[in-house]
């Protein structure tokens, strides 16, 4: 199983920088998921290590071997762009079978392993089907044969199910995960989809603008995001500005708008400095009252909108300091509750909070993905 | 076995030698070289080397006069076919691309007639039909209907090309998605001021090319229309009565002034026009900011559209087709009277006609392959942007040669190779019948592979293909029938070329059979039956090996 290295990598195209001085390694049949919003590089990356294109600066190392100019042909990696760029004019064996054939296999070889490939990916009875008369997910394990069929690797998959509907991208992923497993590749998995690379993933590299802005496990990009922007990114934060108004032994006071005062457990920040915090929304609960007068992070506001999660509902409410703020609530607990206009309290809890440092370009531009 | 192994290990070893940089290199310099060296270069530097011949014209007065109009009446010329043949086939494409009815496809067949027939037998087929007494004439008891003149060069123009509008504006009808013009009639907008105000803008690309695409063809056409122009002179008309002129009447420097003249100054107008419409049709906005709704209500009533695919199918036949197909009677009526078997004489003018077109066949065929070889690596080149911006370039300057009349291009490249007295008259013939016909494949394949998303290329590279197959297993096969069509289009324009063959032949022993069979038309001591039978063979066998061709190809297809 090979180890994939990449060492300060730069890729231009024109004026446009797609990736800048990145460095990052990839272990022996780890699966990893690259994720960031369109433009960031994600794709580039991918091309980069199937030998698609070529760096302009630093060097690519698959197996410890400097592979900036060997072709695509000679790198053992199978690529998989987002619709999967079946040949059409090739019917679903032949198309499973390109990838051996091209390896200088014998036709009877290259057609035994093809057939192994459609039985284990469930297509050998369409093996005479063309491309386009298979329904999407069928296309997406034909892409996947084709892959396992070449013998490589190194599996980069570039939004391998961007293509599909909501049920069927849910149902795949788990079993893209347990095919990559099975046949121990090292996997690249590129995608926008937050819950998509926190439930594949062993690790997860965030990009923005060709750079990398947190790699490490789903756990540890949720729980501790490193900047605003990945905060965000993950999804289900809740944002506000302020500035340090108090530091004790044991945490700091950060003042809100009109001047809502909020704890949080860090003593290490600097009296004036201005700051935003982030809490997850789920950490964000709702109270009806106030259960103690001198009770620290409860702060009044109006309900004035209700969304349906499936498994959770989420309030947005809006504060009496003019911030607003989402709360999601499980189910269970939500139905009858709350309703749009009620009058409730946001309770946050101090280790809950994550703080950063407030962004030169404020928090809009931070968190911008375009 | 043995030889299919063989061919195994000769694929093998080209699959090899592909992925060689260097064998990369030479296979792009060399399509570089031979675009450069023998399509784009040669007529240039004939006429810029020559052009101080044009100092010898200038006290010529009457003949340069003569010569000014002569380009005036070109431009004038294919304005005036380019619009009218826009006004006539956009209905014809609209009936064919959106009429449910079973004759439309019949239709879709009829209208490639006069785009498949050698426009040398199209000319003296509409010859026959409106100028000579043998046609209409005769119907209506007149000596000459529209006798040879500005008119029958209206008509014959119009007629080869409307199959080429009509073919473009069906391709972009049937692109276009419909969904904006239902949308538009979902807020009101009655059928016609939907098409008008929401299809034809979106259409505009389409129009702007096809209109583009008759101005090229009538700028350039010369054998046909020698064939009707009677004393009337358009540029390429005016060319090709000064190469027939003997010494006594013109002087051989004069003459050479003349044709450099002539010849620089419509290939620089044409290049001018051309990029100018380019670049400046696309900015004129359609007027569509008023509507006119009971106008246009009534223009689309069930009625207005019988009238108006009526008076399309009506156009078509009568002026498009039956001229088209006249010559078939004379040249039955030949076959009838027993001129037949005069036609395999070994002797007098028939043995002229059959090197003719032993020379039109062996030329057309070796600047197909030529083209062919050479061509491919160039439309990769501009398709992929294997040298960046540079292949932009060469995407717009390829189109030269189409663009320029033929008949100056083929005087520049006489210029051009006169030079070199050891240069065979042969390798001129076939020099100026491939820098002719060099854009129709290289254009053609070039929108082939762009259309094959490069991520199948990226995709069988990384399962271990190597460019040689890649080329070999996927864009061959996914492109095989736009580059049989190439093939097939720069085939047939070669065999039908006769300005340039006429300026480049330096003896009749390298006449090509346009250029002979224009000869003969216009000799009126040629009888009518050498005339008619002498058309409708080159029109039959021209037919017979495009139809064995398709065959071939329809058949390696499946």
């Amino acid at each position: 199983m090979p180890t994939i290295k990449l060492v300060n990598v730069t890729k231009k195209y024109g004026n446009i920088t797609a990736i800048k001085n990145l460095s990052l390694t990839i272990e022996d049949g780890e699966y990893l998921c690259i994720l960031g919003p369109t433009g960031s590089g994600k794709t580039t990356l991918l091309k980069l290590v199937a030998g698609i294109v070529k760096p302009d600066k630093g060097e690519i190392y698959i197996d410890d071997k400097l592979v900036n100019n060997m072709p695509a042909y000679e790198r053992n990696v199978a690529y998989l762009p987002q619709y999967y760029a079946l040949f059409p004019h090739l019917t679903v064996l032949e198309n499973v079978a390109f990838g051996p054939l091209s390896k200088g296999l014998s036709v009877e070889e290259a057609r035994r392993i093809s057939m192994q490939m459609l039985e284990m990916t469930r297509l050998a009875w369409r093996a005479n089907s063309f491309p386009h008369e298979l329904s999407g997910g069928m296309q997406q394990r034909l892409a996947l044969a084709r892959a396992l069929a070449s013998g490589a690797k190194i599996l980069l998959l570039d939004e391998p199910l961007g293509a599909l509907d909501a049920r069927l991208r849910v149902e795949l992923r788990y079993k893209l995960r347990k095919l990559a497993k099975e046949n121990n590749l090292t996997t690249i998995h590129v995608t926008h989809d937050q819950e998509e690379a926190m439930i594949v993933a062993d690790r997860i590299v965030v990009l923005r603008n060709g750079e990398i802005q947190q790699v490490g496990s789903p756990l540890e990009v949720y729980n501790d995001p490193k900047n605003i922007f990945v905060a965000h990114f993950i999804g289900g934060a809740n944002f506000f500005e302020g500035f340090v108004a108090d530091v004790d032994r044991y945490g700091s006071w950060i003042q809100l708008r009109n001047n809502f005062l909020l704890r949080i457990n860090d003593p290490n920040r600097s009296v004036g400095e201005r700051v935003i915090v982030m809490v997850r929304e789920e950490k964000s609960k709702i109270l009806k009252a106030k259960k103690k007068r001198e009770e620290i992070n409860v702060f009044p506001g109006t309900i004035v909108n209700t969304s349906f999660l499936g498994d959770f509902i989420s309030y947005t409410i809006s504060l009496d300091n003019g911030d607003k703020a989402n709360s999601k609530v499980p189910l269970a607990k939500a139905i009858g509750k709350f309703k749009v206009g009620e009058r409730v309290y946001l309770y946050i809890e101090p280790e809950d909070v994550k703080v950063y440092p407030y962004p030169p370009h404020g928090l809009y531009k931070e968190i911008e993905v375009i | 076995m043995s030889e299919s192994r063989s061919i195994g290990l000769v694929i093998k070893k080209l699959d090899e030698f592909s992925s060689n940089r260097l064998m990369k290199l030479f296979l792009y310099a060399s399509s570089l070289i031979f675009f450069f060296a023998l399509v784009l270069l040669p007529p240039l530097i004939g006429i810029i080397e020559n052009i101080s011949y044009i100092n010898t014209i200038i006290y010529e007065q009457s003949l340069l006069s003569r010569a000014n109009s002569a380009i005036l009446q070109s431009f004038i010329m294919a304005f005036l076919v380019s619009i009218l043949d826009l006004v006539a086939a956009l209905p014809l494409a609209w009936f064919i691309a959106r009429s449910k009815s079973k004759v439309a496809h019949l239709i879709d067949t009829l209208v490639d007639i006069p785009f498949l027939m050698p426009t040398a037998a199209l000319g003296y087929s509409i010859l026959l039909f409106w100028s000579d007494k043998y046609g209409l004439s005769s119907l209506l008891g007149v000596k000459s209907l529209i006798p040879p003149g500005f008119f029958l060069v209206l008509l014959l123009h119009f007629v080869f090309s409307y199959p080429v509008i009509v073919r473009v504006m069906v391709g972009e009808l049937l692109n276009y998605r419909e969904i904006y013009e239902v949308a538009a009639r979902t807020l009101g907008a009655r059928p016609w001021t939907a098409v008008r105000t929401v299809t034809l803008p979106l259409l505009k690309p389409g129009i702007i090319t096809s209109f583009l695409l008759s101005l090229a063809r009538s700028l350039s056409e010369t054998g046909a229309t020698v064939m009707v122009a009677g004393s009337w002179e358009n540029g390429p008309v005016f060319l090709f009565n000064l190469i027939e002129m003997s010494e006594a009447e013109v002087p051989s420097i004069l003459k050479n002034g003349m044709l450099v003249y002539v010849s620089s100054f419509l290939i620089a107008s044409s290049i001018a026009v051309f990029f100018l419409i380019s670049l400046l049709a696309p900015t004129i906005r359609l007027p569509i900011r008023r509507v006119f709704p009971s106008l246009e209500g009534k223009m689309s009533s069930l009625k207005a559209v019988k009238l108006r695919d009526s008076f399309s199918l009506l156009i078509l036949f009568l002026i498009v087709i039956i001229p088209s197909i006249f010559i078939a009677f004379p040249m039955f009526e030949s076959i009838l009277g027993g001129a037949l078997g005069s036609a395999f004489s070994p002797f007098g003018p028939w043995k002229d006609y059959w090197r003719g077109m032993l020379i039109s066949y062996g030329v057309s065929l070796l600047a197909t392959l030529l083209n062919m070889v050479f061509g491919l690596p160039m439309a990769v080149i501009i398709a992929r942007r294997k040298l960046g911006r540079v292949s932009t370039i060469l995407k717009a300057i390829i189109n030269i040669p189409i663009i320029v009349p033929s008949i100056a291009l083929g005087v520049s490249l006489r210029l051009f190779w006169g030079k070199y007295a050891s240069i065979p008259d042969f390798w001129t013939l076939l020099s100026s019948h491939i820098t002719i016909t060099y854009t129709y494949f290289v254009a053609s394949m070039a929108a082939a592979i762009e259309s094959v998303p490069q991520e199948l290329e990226d995709v069988a590279s990384t399962l271990g293909a190597r460019p040689f197959s890649v080329f070999c297993r996927i864009i061959f096969p996914l492109t095989r029938y736009s580059m049989f069509s190439g093939a097939i289009l720069v085939f047939t324009r070669a065999l039908a070329e006769t300005g340039a063959a006429k300026a480049v032949a330096k003896s009749r022993e390298f006449w090509t059979l346009p250029v002979l069979l224009v000869n003969w038309i216009k000799d009126e001591n040629v009888p009518i039956t050498q005339k008619a039978l002498g058309a409708g063979i080159y029109m039959v066998s021209s037919f017979i090996f495009l139809l064995a061709l398709r065959l071939f190809f329809m058949k390696r297809k499946e």
